[in-house]
């Protein structure tokens, strides 16, 4: 190879390198925005609440079940909507080994029964007190729905409202084999 | 005397120092007959010593204001820019003590002069410090800036001198054109001092209130009679604490501009123009020729290849000084205030800018070959650009630094 | 590949313009030059020696120093576009569309173009990252280009130089000494080794050379400048970098995003301002009180090792610190900046039970509406029980109260009232400027008392493991910048004919005026011949031309 052919060569690495550099940045400053810190497939971090009953819920401790993880707030009106649905799926899917765990946003205990009590919901409901939870998994919009599948891994993540249609979907998604 | 008079007081002596330094200077250099060095020679050494008390007068006001603050005076816009004429004159002295060239001194010692005059227009009180400003960065940061500018700032200096005898005055050419109007500027800013005392000696004060483009409701204190004003504005007086009233005659301008638009300062420009146009033509009348000519024979000894490399020089001395204090020392400073060491606000970006600009001089220089009357150019163009930084960026584009 | 042959044997690639060796100029246009062309030293620039491939294109555009100057004004005129208005991050709307309607409304129809064209984001925009980029190109390619063929030039000087290189230096003399002497060469060396200079001796040529490292300045602040970028560049590699930002009200603890198993209590936010009137040009700008100072007492906690999100009993206080502006708290990398507040949010609410008729009062109750209890006891049989709280009252639906938010700004309850002259209780329906009896009049009511407000702070948490590369890059820079503009290479080329005659040249890469202050001694000390600067007599030339026209 006479020295030519090297130097080509060698400017030719140097230059795709700095393309692939230049590519890369560009597109993940761009695409930055849409990164999202815990994405489909991911262990789901494990955590421990305690609901309103007292019961403590950890998430490894379902393993073998799916989770259907729902974040809410009193005010949010979309979680309102949903939760009878939530409700009644709820008493469905139970035996058929889909937990669902309600998370609510650091609001006092008081007005979580309160609500609790009114909205007549019978699945567990904690409360994440310093939403550390919540940063856990990342949630930003009320209502959030995370679906964990028996293995632990996160199937799906909803923000929004749901349809009961939507609902037992997603319940079904998850159901141990 | 307390310590913020005698502070003031040494301001003032700086500036008549200039002053006179400027007019030794201008004898300094002044064309001679071929047997009379000696006397050119002992006008430049009083000169150069005129301006170093002057300086030192400078100097003093500075620590003595310092030292009454608390902090390092260039928190405001008095203070930065009297600050920065200080500098200026620093580095000229510098400069003078490498090159001993006169000349630069009759351009220098008035531009600072202009500097500290456009300065005196703002007010001059002492202010405490917002919390953001808190921080012994700030004394590093904005000293080693405006040192690092006002050395680039000699580069035009020498840039003018280059022009000023390099420019063919017989001929109608751009150039001739385009540096003319580079002295009319510098007698705008003339014209803006001139208005400003003017209209104080008349005791013009007007308080208009009016709702800004954010929406919220505000006061403007124009110390100009009013030729623009923000639309819907109507003139108040201040009642006790915080209130305003309605006054009973209403002093409202020419023209109404949408409250994007800051209607004081364009007033303000305004006035500047139509008296230092006034002035200009003044002084063309009374000269008979334009300014350029009327000065251009103080540069008659003037060797253009030195003065070329020193408007190079202070570029080399300048860029690193600048590019420590306001690139490095502000990402610092950026970092440990607001926690990113850039953001992007409009003055970083302008800091930037002039920072681009001195790279592409230095680059145009040493492999394009753009020297003399080129190289001359940027610096005068080098110059604007750290002038509006200074001026048009701080009043104009709001940002975390408008500090005014 | 091909050479040239110069006339001393020496065999340079194509391009050069100077002999490597000899100094002798080579190509035609060269030659026609009165004075040599000593920019790179008259080296082939690497680029221009050859120019086939695309490959060998792309490399000698990025490597143009005109291709550089254009990057440098083009990134110079985006960054000032980015400025006319200001940038979406600094305007209140955080939505696309709030923002669309924000430059709408402010600045109109400028304000629309500017940000459908997306200036107003211009410095996250591609296009503004691929002009930084590629001047980040040309600084890496033009510097290869010339840093490595100068820097073998410059390692291989020779001594004697060809008259013609020393005649079409700047500053050239040529002729006998002014005074009788024998070795005058000597003389000369013995001086500039008092002025410090390197010199070499072969036979009866002498060269002296001074700050050589002066010409590796420029590169060396390139190699800075790439630093820099790469720094910056990896900042979008996830795990270098973390920006949250989190509110705290005071007496509430959070978990720290970004930063798993941290959690940070606000136990107080303190706002003091100076207590100087305003004046000057606050006033013109209707700014009245000037703020001395925002500071959060923070204390960061840490959860025991193994314990899990949600867990809030075992925590350990890692550390308590004031967070102010200018003084971050910090720990472990993380830094916590103290950068917004809210003030006065409403906390407690205390009321009396008090008999409307008589107005006694049958003791009070204190709601702490971040945590309100369900039932007040006051002894002696009188009770107040809360049926239903709402932080943030917005209307009634189905018969219950809603809340707008969970923040308490419009606080509203329903309370239930047990007192020994009505032991079924009463219900009564209290907000704000309101209340309600639904199921009929009431003896007793909730006197309002008093509020208790607390502040809120607005923390931003920040961890970048760029900085120390950053640093690193700015240093290497400075050093390359100050190495390169505060010394310059000088080399004083001197060779004694055998007539006797001194021939000298002598070059600096700047500062002539210094080189020929140096030349002034040397010329007196060992009488050589007076030199001429070849740039001085052109200039004169050109006057006189001017004159005879």
């Amino acid at each position: 190879m006479d020295k030519k052919k090297k130097r080509s060569l060698t400017r030719g690495i140097i230059l795709a390198v700095l393309a692939i550099a230049i590519g890369y940045t560009v597109y993940s400053s761009v695409t930055k925005e849409k990164v999202e810190v815990l994405r489909k497939g991911d262990d789901a971090p494990d955590f421990e609440v305690t609901d309103l009953n007292g019961e403590v819920h950890r998430l490894s401790d379902y393993k073998g079940q799916g989770v259907f993880l729902n974040f809410w707030g009193t005010w949010c009106e979309p979680c309102k909507r949903e939760f009878p649905a939530i409700e009644r799926q709820y008493k469905n899917f139970e035996a058929q080994g889909v937990q669902v765990l309600a998370l609510n946003i650091a609001q006092s205990e008081l007005e979580v029964k309160n609500y609790v009590e009114s909205m007549s919901m019978t699945f567990p409901v904690a409360i994440d007190k310093t939403k550390s939870v919540m940063t856990a998994y990342n949630v930003n919009p009320l209502p959030t729905t995370i679906l964990i599948t028996p293995e632990g891994k996160v199937e799906k993540i909803i923000t929004g409202e749901m349809s009961e249609s939507q609902i037992v979907a997603n319940l079904e998604s998850i159901k141990p084999e | 005397m307390s310590l913020i008079e005698v502070s003031d007081k040494l301001l003032y002596v700086a500036f008549m120092c200039y002053l006179v330094a400027t007019f030794l200077f201008g004898g300094a250099i002044k064309p001679t007959k071929a047997n009379e060095p000696r006397r050119a020679n002992k006008w430049g050494k009083l000169a150069i010593a005129i301006t170093i008390v002057g300086f030192l007068s400078h100097l003093g006001y500075f620590i003595t204001r310092w030292m009454y603050t608390g902090h390092a005076p260039m928190s405001n816009m008095f203070e930065f820019t009297t600050g920065f004429a200080m500098f200026l004159v620093l580095s000229f002295i510098i400069i003078y003590f490498m090159y001993k060239v006169a000349a630069l001194g009759v351009v220098a010692l008035p531009i600072a002069i202009l500097i500290i005059g456009y300065a005196a227009m703002f007010p001059s009180e002492t202010s405490p410090l917002v919390p953001s400003l808190q921080s012994d960065f700030l004394a590093v940061h904005v000293i080693t800036a405006a040192l690092g500018q006002s050395i680039l700032a000699i580069s035009a200096v020498a840039g003018i001198v280059y022009l000023l005898k390099a420019v063919d005055t017989k001929q109608k050419s751009k150039e001739r054109f385009w540096f003319e109007t580079v002295m009319f500027v510098c007698v705008l800013v003339i014209g803006f001092v001139l208005a400003s005392i003017t209209f104080s000696s008349m005791g013009v004060e007007r308080t208009y209130q009016y709702t800004n483009s954010e929406g919220a409701v505000t006061v403007a204190t124009y110390n100009m009679p009013t030729i623009f004003l923000f639309e819907g504005a109507v003139q108040v007086e201040k009642e006790d604490g915080n209130m305003y009233a309605e006054t009973a005659e209403q002093n409202l301008g020419f023209v109404e501009l949408p409250p994007l638009f800051d209607s004081r300062q364009f007033t303000i420009v305004t006035w500047s123009i139509i008296f230092g146009t006034i002035l200009y033509g003044l002084l063309r009348l009374i000269g008979r020729r334009s300014i350029t000519e009327m000065i251009q024979p103080l540069v008659k000894r003037v060797d253009l290849t030195l003065v070329d490399e020193i408007g190079y020089r202070s570029v080399l001395i300048g860029f690193p000084v600048f590019t420590l204090g306001a690139l490095i020392f502000a990402m610092m400073w950026a970092q440990i205030a607001w926690g990113r060491y850039w953001g992007w606000d409009p003055k970083e970006v302008w800091a930037l800018i002039t920072w681009l600009f001195y790279a592409a001089f230095l680059h145009l220089r040493l492999s394009k070959g753009w020297e003399g009357k080129k190289s001359a150019w940027l610096a005068i163009v080098g110059f604007a650009i750290v002038m509006f930084n200074l001026v048009a960026v701080n009043l104009i584009i709001a940002g975390l630094h408008s500090y005014a | 590949m091909e050479k040239i042959r110069c006339e001393c044997g020496h065999e340079n690639p194509i391009g050069t313009k100077l002999c490597g060796v000899c100094g002798r100029a080579l190509t035609e246009e060269e030659q026609q030059n009165k004075l040599a062309d000593m920019r790179y030293d008259g080296i082939a620039i690497r680029s221009k020696t050859h120019n086939k491939s695309i490959i060998d294109k792309v490399w000698n555009f990025f490597s143009s120093v005109k291709v550089g100057i254009t990057l440098i004004i083009l990134n110079l005129l985006a960054a000032s576009i980015g400025t006319i208005l200001p940038q979406e991050f600094y305007i209140d709307a955080s939505t696309e569309a709030a923002k669309k309607i924000y430059y709408e409304d402010i600045y109109g129809s400028f304000g629309s173009l500017y940000y459908n064209l997306g200036l107003s984001d211009i410095y996250s925009s591609w296009w503004f990252q691929i002009l930084v980029l590629m001047l980040g190109v040309s600084i890496i390619i033009a510097s290869i280009d010339r840093g490595v063929p100068l820097h073998k030039n410059l390692k291989n000087q020779r001594v004697k130089r060809h008259f013609n290189f020393m005649k079409r230096q700047r500053i050239f003399a040529e002729g006998q000494t002014t005074a009788q002497q024998d070795n005058t060469l000597g003389q000369v060396e013995e001086k500039l080794k008092k002025m410090r200079y390197n010199v070499r001796r072969e036979g009866n040529a002498l060269m002296a050379e001074k700050n050589r490292f002066a010409r590796y300045g420029p590169y060396i602040n390139h190699v800075g400048l790439i630093v820099f970028l790469i720094a910056v560049m990896l900042r979008l590699i996830p795990g270098f970098h973390v920006d949250e930002s989190i509110w705290v009200a005071e007496g509430e603890m959070r978990a720290v995003p970004g930063m798993e198993g941290f959690f940070i209590y606000n136990d107080d936010f303190l706002l003091e301002t100076h207590d100087n009137q305003a004046q000057g040009e606050q006033l013109k700008q209707g700014v009245n009180v000037v703020a001395k100072n925002f500071q959060t007492d923070a204390i960061l906690y840490k959860q025991a090792e193994g314990s899990l999100p949600g867990q809030t009993d075992n925590l350990e206080e890692v550390l308590k610190e004031q967070i102010r502006v200018n003084h971050p708290m910090k720990y472990d990398g993380y830094a916590f900046y103290q950068m917004d507040y809210s003030l006065n949010e409403l906390y407690k609410m205390k009321f009396a039970l008090t008999n409307k008729e008589t107005g006694a009062s049958l003791g009070d109750v204190v709601i702490d509406l971040t945590n309100p209890e369900k039932t007040y006891d006051l002894g002696d049989g009188v009770r107040v029980d809360i049926l239903s709280y709402v932080p943030d009252f917005s209307g009634f639906k189905n018969g219950q109260p809603q809340t707008a938010t969970p923040a308490p700004n419009n606080p509203a309850f329903i309370f239930r009232m047990t007192t020994p002259e009505t032991p079924e209780g009463e219900t009564s329906f209290v907000a704000i400027k309101q209340t309600l009896e639904p199921l009929g009049e009431t003896k007793y009511k909730m006197a309002f008392q008093n509020i208790e407000t607390r502040d809120k702070t607005g923390l931003t948490i920040r961890k970048d493991s760029t900085i120390p590369f950053l640093f690193v890059g700015g240093f290497i820079f400075m050093l390359g910048v100050v190495i390169g503009s505060y010394w310059a290479h000088r080399r004083i080329w001197v060779e004694e004919l055998e007539d006797g005659t001194i021939r000298l040249a002598a070059h600096t890469n700047k500062n002539w005026f210094g080189i020929k202050k140096e030349l002034d001694v040397l010329t007196e000390a060992a009488h050589l011949p007076a030199y001429i600067d070849q740039v001085d007599l052109e200039k004169e030339k050109e006057k006189e031309g001017d004159t005879a026209l």
